[in-house]
């Protein structure tokens, strides 16, 4: 503790060496098994085993050229973007209104919104796949679409809710009273405001849909199976370095899903310093 | 307030109308989203977990059955009627090809149910007419398991329209003949002990990141700018990588000719590779890795809000290192350490891909036997009572976990 002017003694030393252990050791283990399959896939290796031969792109070419991982890249894209875009709508209004006023049941209401983040996802896929059976949803990008967006919605709520609180409602008043229609006064007020929020929310709830297997696992057709649903049946069935070049791919996207927040989380920092 | 002018009056007045029409606003603007997780997210979860206590197989394929069954107390014998009921409606279901579904349902409830129902139904195939029109007969010709009055009462409890059966299951109970709550025999239970292992595996998984998690927020929150910035991305980068590349890293690293194995033994701390997966240590080391940002993420949120003068203050009154911590330090974090805990601890309990993709069949929780018994066995009812047992465990935490949060924001 190097703010501290007292002498440190041997054992605060050695505690503080430990702590550093720790942490180091701990940083290690979060990132070293996301670092350790990349190479894999440039393996020329039939067996998602080190060592590593030989280097090659065939798992890579594999993997982009191979029907069914495509057919995967573009649904988990197309239920991705549908459901986020759903979500974003819905959660965004939904973070306006709660924000606005005190009203009763107000926490009640909040907690429902926000259950899908806690609910076992087994119960709830379990449920769609019964309740939708019969409404021909089983087997559909609808149903799918429609699940996710239910997942990704609290998100929204909350990265919404979080750009909101210090927002001052007296702004849209003003506006309203200089003759503002409440979707223009939202238009050019409330939402270059909200708009780090809104996209980053709409970022965790693509993320969401594009990471989620077990509602897929009951839902989907063979034809509409994402990425992590091809990789769950690849790691029951065989472990081939396909699996670590479709890895490869999935971890450039959660860079740049990581990267695109990282800087709205700054830009709104500085928008709240000027504010 | 004899002041108030009429001008005073409706000012006030508008503005109280003004504050209804924004909590109507308020109202709308939260509808839609309201609106479609009730049909998306409420409904379709209470429709699961009504097959828990609704008990319909019995009753969709025996109409007749189920009404002499449900006029019977259960006292005493089984009324005359249930013979030729009984008789008619499994020659009308065996026409019909839905007789398994009866079957199926007996047979949760009484050993060898579903050979009985099957048998019965062959032998009445060929069976025009019963002598004297005594179908008692016939059935305890066909078997004698008939007879017993275990065999007819759980048919009767079959009957529903409700039943306690399934929720019974699921904590290893039954209902004997005279319907006091038993425990089932030693070899059928099961669900307590996949119950506890859910628990006890969270449980580990919630130790783990927390011996990982708190010294490492603790620094994290201490360091440098830049030192804080690369903390940072480490625990966000697993946090946005998708799950399943994360277990497919832990297979890759864990197998037995994995990277762990090879450098213990190239260590010299194992002879021979050990086995570390498809079992529990894969299981958890897998989930802790998964779960080990959402403990990081709450405690560092609590550690920055810390003000470091208090520690220092102890310091200089004289108190050591390890009592400022223990007595000024870890009392204040300790709201980070119960959201973070609680936070790990209700997403374990529900974990169902991880343990299913690196556990063994022993290490499989909760959400594994509500799948299975969906997909595989079809016995809806069981799934449905383990998932109210998994949302009660898990709403009762989700609580105490939002009442913790909300009490930091006041406080």
């Amino acid at each position: 503790m190097s703010h501290n002017s007292m002498p440190l003694t041997t054992s605060e030393r050695l505690s503080g060496r430990l702590l550093a252990a720790v942490a180091v050791a701990t940083a290690i283990f979060l990132v070293a098994p996301i670092l350790a399959i990349v190479p894999l896939a440039f393996s020329d290796g039939e067996f998602l085993v080190y060592p590593i031969r030989g280097y090659s792109l065939k798992w890579m070419e594999a993997f982009f050229s191979s029907e069914k991982w495509a057919m995967a890249v573009k649904n988990s894209f197309f239920i991705g973007s549908l459901s986020a875009a759903l979500a974003t709508v819905l959660g965004t209004m939904a973070a306006i209104g709660l924000s606005r006023t005190d009203f009763l049941g107000k926490n009640v209401l909040t907690g429902f919104v926000l259950s899908p983040l806690v609910v076992p996802i087994v119960i709830y896929a379990v449920g769609l796949y019964f309740f939708f059976a019969p409404l021909g949803l089983t087997q559909s990008y609808t149903g799918i679409v429609l699940a996710h967006a239910a997942l990704g919605a609290p998100f929204v709520v909350v990265t919404v809710s979080a750009s909101l609180s210090g927002f001052d409602h007296n702004l849209m008043r003003a506006a309203a009273s200089l003759g503002a229609s409440p979707l223009l006064a939202f238009r050019r007020v409330m939402l270059p405001l909200v708009l780090p929020g809104v996209v980053t929310g709409a970022l965790f709830a693509f993320a969401a849909s594009f990471d989620e297997v077990v509602t897929v696992l009951f839902l989907a057709a063979p034809e509409q199976r994402t990425i992590p649903r091809e990789m769950f049946s690849g790691l029951r069935e065989s472990l081939s370095p396909i699996i670590a070049a479709a890895s490869a791919v999935m971890i450039v996207i959660a860079v740049l899903l990581l990267a695109a927040v990282e800087l709205l989380k700054r830009r709104a920092q500085r928008m709240r310093a000027t504010a | 307030m004899s002041d108030v002018t009429a001008a005073e009056r409706e000012l006030l007045r508008a503005h109280a109308r003004a504050e209804r029409g924004r909590r109507r606003n308020a109202f709308l603007l939260v509808a839609p989203l309201f609106v479609f997780l009730i049909f998306t997210f409420l409904v379709p979860i209470g429709d699961m977990l009504r097959r828990s206590f609704i008990d319909s197989d019995v009753a969709s394929v025996w109409p007749n059955v189920v009404k002499v069954n449900r006029a019977w107390s259960g006292e005493g014998e089984a009324p005359a009627a249930l013979w030729p009921a009984l008789a008619a409606d499994i020659r009308a279901s065996a026409a019909a090809d839905n007789v398994a579904v009866a079957a199926r349902r007996l047979n949760y409830a009484v050993d060898g149910g579903r050979t009985l129902v099957m048998k019965t139904a062959r032998r009445l195939a060929r069976t025009e007419s019963a002598p004297n029109d005594d179908w008692r007969a016939v059935f305890l010709d066909a078997d004698e398991a008939w007879g017993r009055p275990a065999t007819l009462e759980a048919l009767r409890r079959a009957s529903g329209p409700v039943t306690d059966f399934f929720l019974l299951a699921a904590l290893d109970l039954r209902k004997d003949e005279h319907g006091s709550v038993i425990a089932v025999p030693e070899r059928d239970a099961i669900y307590r002990t996949v119950l506890w292992r859910t628990f006890s595996v969270a449980g580990m998984v919630t130790l783990f990141t927390l011996l990982l998690g708190y010294p490492y927020a603790y620094l994290m929150t201490r360091a440098s700018k830049p030192v804080e910035a690369a903390m940072t991305i480490f625990v966000l980068l697993p946090f946005w990588t998708s799950l399943l590349v994360r277990t497919a890293a832990w297979i890759v690293l864990l197998q037995e000719n994995g990277v762990v194995n090879s450098m213990l033994v190239w260590l010299g701390v194992l002879d021979t590779p050990m086995r570390l997966i498809f079992n529990r240590v894969g299981v958890v080391v897998a989930m802790t890795h998964v779960l080990l940002p959402f403990m990081v993420l709450p405690l560092a949120a609590v550690m920055k809000g810390i003000r470091p003068e208090t520690v220092r203050a102890a310091r200089s009154l004289g108190a050591t290192p390890f009592t400022a911590f223990r007595r000024i330090y870890f009392p204040q974090s300790l709201p980070g350490v119960a959201g973070g805990a609680l936070l790990v601890f209700i997403s374990a309990i529900g974990y169902y891909i991880t343990p299913a993709l690196v556990g063994g069949a022993d290490d499989q929780m909760l959400s594994w036997f509500i799948a299975f018994f969906v997909n595989d066995t079809i016995n809806w009812g069981l799934a449905a009572a383990l998932g109210v047992v998994l949302l009660v465990c898990t709403t009762v935490l989700s609580i105490v976990y939002a009442k913790i949060v909300a009490g930091r924001q006041a406080g």
